[in-house]
């Protein structure tokens, strides 16, 4: 029932946003948003808490930028190759990280990505602490002109929409339902003749992967590739959102990414009380609320 | 040499803050994210008693390096105590990534509260000893007198949690509680508050490490940020069994860092979680660590 609401609603705002609101920001928030559903797609239906997803936001969005500007690639291309870069990164990360459980694990993907920040860093490319500037946008399949922000607008929406459907059909599926199994009880799952380590990997790489596809686009979207994608703090921001917007829920991340990051646009003037007021909802989100907006909202309409 | 006794330097920052996170997490099973909110609060503490009390309150008072190295830890730990008791107490029964989550937001209240009073680039704190300062002669060098006693400093505190939680009846209870909780509460002993007091010990060690590390580094919000990453990186080299494994993972990996910095600099800061890497892919329990 409501998320029959929430799909109606999300595609009539998605497809009108750009003429009430400004279309860049819109953009920064959809990317936003398929960023936080990637992450959803591990914590919320695997249990697995990675630390680390910006690598795969901010590594891709460097790629994406790289072969763009560098070697010419074309913009959907050069998204593309930094989605699979992601998905290689995922692999890694992956292999590595399901070795360990619960905490360990988070605190590895952390320590993975921090490899990636400081490449970011110093490799040559990446323009160090100033980013890597001046993307050009290009033309989508040659002939249409990505520079007119509406068109980009719509690129962006169908990008979102893209990977957004492939979490939802992953989710719903056999597969996903193996995966929430895993969630439930891993021990069990085991048992029941389930590869644990296998289907944990798998999500992870799809979950990197989109994560990537969000990244690479938003590189596209500012024709800039920013260290602050790859900071840790990046990896923090999307946690909050997934968890404000609802844990485990197919539509919770989306509005926890538009409510966070409207609010920091909101308060961007305050400066570093940005910072304060996310630790303050953070902390709140945990000791109470931890259902999520969504979560709040299936619990109350299924109670009816 | 050199380069492996001003390595030993970072070590003993890295051993504290792995000690104290592995007391937190053997007794409460909570990774204290704000570990490094904690250890950047001790330096604060320092900077603000030396040099803006009287300042703020208009009160002449100045709290000194030797008495910054009981206050702030004192602070820090009560900080702690009151974390535990308010917040953290609550999530006990619920998955463990709740406290890592909690103490995420809790880091950055902290950074962010500092970084609207401080220069997010640094102060310098001026309030280093006199009798610390300049060098001793070390034979084969001259080494700064305040680093070689930050150095020793820690060592002594490091081995003395480690005497106190391996070799005492207090750390025998301790281990208890860690071993069976509600068993150890049926013998009467009050593991509610162990847990307490292990939390804000945990914590003040943190800010003990950051009031050493003041006149060292420049003090500023940003400082336990990244630093804490390193010290997880640490901790699942180092295996989270053992507390002398914190320690003596602490110690060694600041000294590869230190040595890396010679060698291959730009590796200097990614060597850790490379060697992390290493560890998982051969014995991903960690080196001190026991199989479950």
């Amino acid at each position: 029932m409501i998320n029959r609401a929430l799909w109606i609603i999300m595609l009539v705002a998605g497809l009108t946003a750009p003429f009430f609101a400004y279309p860049v920001f819109v953009m920064d928030l959809l990317c936003f948003a398929l960023f936080a559903c990637a992450f959803n797609l591990l914590l919320g239906y695997v249990g697995l808490l990675s630390f680390g997803h910006a690598a795969f936001f901010g590594g891709a969005a460097y790629i994406a930028g790289h072969v763009i500007k560098v070697w010419g690639f074309s913009p959907l291309l050069g998204i593309l190759t930094g989605a699979a870069f992601a998905m290689v990164l995922g692999a890694i990360f992956g292999y590595l990280a399901i070795r360990r459980q619960g905490i360990y694990f988070a605190m590895i993907t952390l320590a993975l990505a921090q490899i990636i920040y400081f490449m970011a860093l110093q490799l040559p490319f990446t323009g160090g602490e100033n980013g890597l500037q001046g993307i050009p946008r290009g033309n989508l399949l040659g002939f249409i002109d990505l520079n007119n922000s509406l068109t980009m607008y719509y690129f962006v929406f169908a990008i979102f929409l893209v990977g957004f459907c492939i979490i939802h059909r992953t989710i719903h599926s056999p597969f996903g339902e193996v995966l929430q199994a895993i969630r439930e009880n891993e021990a069990r799952a085991l048992s029941l003749g389930y590869d644990v380590d296998r289907f944990k990997l798998q999500a992870f790489v799809i979950s990197a992967t989109m994560a990537g596809l969000a990244g690479a686009t938003k590189a596209v979207v500012f024709q800039f590739a920013a260290l602050t994608s790859a900071h840790w703090q990046t990896s923090g921001e999307v946690i909050l959102m997934t968890l404000v917007g609802g844990l485990g829920t197919v539509f919770g991340p989306v509005v926890g990414a538009l409510l966070v990051g409207s609010l920091s646009h909101e308060l961007g003037s305050f400066g570093s009380w940005v910072q304060v007021i996310l630790g303050v909802i953070f902390v709140v989100c945990v000791l109470t609320f931890r259902r999520g907006i969504v979560g709040e909202l299936e619990r109350l309409t299924r109670k009816r | 040499m050199a380069q492996a006794l001003l390595g030993l330097n970072v070590g003993v920052f890295y051993a504290m803050l792995s000690l104290g996170l592995a007391v937190i997490f053997g007794l409460l099973n909570i990774i204290n994210f704000a570990h490094g909110a904690m250890y950047m609060l001790g330096a604060f503490i320092a900077l603000i008693g030396y040099t803006l009390l009287d300042q703020w309150f208009g009160i002449s008072l100045q709290i000194g390096f030797w008495a910054s190295l009981i206050v702030a830890p004192a602070l820090v730990g009560l900080l702690g105590i009151i974390l535990e008791r308010t917040m953290l107490k609550r999530l006990y029964e619920l998955d463990h990534i709740y406290g890592l989550l909690l103490t995420f937001g809790i880091t950055l209240i902290l950074q962010g509260l500092f970084s609207n009073y401080f220069n997010v680039s640094g102060t310098p704190y001026p309030g280093q000893p006199e009798i610390l300062a300049g060098v001793v002669n070390l034979g084969f060098m001259y080494f700064p007198t305040y680093r070689l006693f930050a150095i020793i400093f820690s060592l002594v505190v490091c081995f003395a949690t480690w005497y106190v939680i391996e070799h005492t009846r207090l750390g025998s209870r301790l281990r208890a509680g860690v071993e069976n909780p509600s068993l150890t509460q049926a013998f009467g002993l009050n593991v509610p508050l162990m847990i307490t007091l292990t939390f804000g010990f945990g914590c003040a060690l943190a800010g003990l490490a950051g009031v050493l590390a003041a006149p060292i580094y420049s003090v500023s919000p940003l400082m336990g940020a990244d630093l804490i990453i390193v010290v997880f990186a640490v901790v699942v080299i180092g295996g989270m069994g053992s507390i002398m494994g914190a320690i003596v993972t602490g110690l060694v990996l600041g000294m590869v860092e230190g040595l890396t910095k010679v060698i291959y600099p730009p590796a200097a800061s990614t060597v850790i979680f490379f060697l992390m890497v290493l560890v998982l892919l051969f014995r991903p329990a960690g080196l001190f660590g026991k199989e479950k």
